[in-house]
């Protein structure tokens, strides 16, 4: 066990989600865990494929079947009745005000976080599969990336510590 | 000696990737302070130079403001 990389543990996780809220856990516990000298993979398959386009403003996050989200106004903690998330606008209003939130209390954006997660050397391994199903090519992916398919992300799998599903 | 790491105003994980890049500049033995104003912080200050190696010299705290001494393993 030492800082040079050398304690042999190894992570994967199955990143599934392309919502701003939900591109979170997996950025801040591979980077966290990069930083800790654990070995990473996250497979991005499905919405979460998202997260890997070069250009992120567009991850937004819904009010839509989460009755938990409580946006800090005026002065209070208001919450977000579902059926509000079906007027026009309201999600991109509830994008700006999380924003604008992240901003304010010191937290990190996605994009940065994604920026250290590459300087760290985590592997980032995009689905081949969920490319085809949506037409996407990978020019519209950052730099720096693998892509594969289940039997990659097995590979790694089978040799990690610690495998999520988000 | 002099190594100086400010991460007051960031929140989780910020001042650990931070601290991980800072020290990876250092030559074992050499210390690093590390300011926060998160207080999740002093938790997580602990876990991280037990499971780097790295040794948490010093752990305070002074009117919202936590600072650490890490000293880099061989």
């Amino acid at each position: 066990m030492s800082s040079d990389g050398s304690n042999n543990k190894k992570m994967s996780i199955i990143v599934t989600k392309g919502t701003l809220d939900w591109a979170y856990p997996p950025f801040i516990l591979a980077t966290t865990a990069a930083s800790m000298d654990v070995d990473v993979t996250l497979f991005f398959t499905f919405y979460g494929l998202q997260l890997l386009k070069k250009d992120l403003d567009h991850l937004q996050i819904s009010t839509l079947g989460n009755p938990a989200m409580e946006m800090p106004m005026m002065g209070m903690h208001m919450q977000m009745p579902n059926i509000v998330s079906a007027i026009p606008g309201v999600d991109a209003m509830a994008t700006k005000m999380m924003k604008n939130m992240i901003k304010k209390k010191g937290v990190a954006s996605i994009p940065e976080l994604r920026e250290a997660a590459l300087e760290l050397d985590v592997k980032l391994i995009g689905c081949q599969m969920t490319m085809d199903l949506f037409e996407w090519d990978q020019s519209m992916m950052i730099d720096g990336i693998e892509v594969g398919g289940a039997a990659t992300y097995m590979e790694q799998a089978l040799q990690a510590d610690i495998n999520l599903y988000i | 000696m002099t190594n100086f790491l400010d991460t007051k105003g960031m929140n989780c994980p910020l001042p650990i990737l931070k601290t991980k890049k800072a020290i990876k500049d250092l030559t074992a033995g050499e210390t690093i302070t590390v300011e926060s104003t998160d207080p999740g912080s002093v938790k997580d200050f602990e876990a991280f130079c037990r499971s780097t190696g790295n040794e948490l010299l010093e752990s305070s705290e002074a009117n919202g403001v936590y600072s650490y001494i890490i000293k880099k393993s061989a």
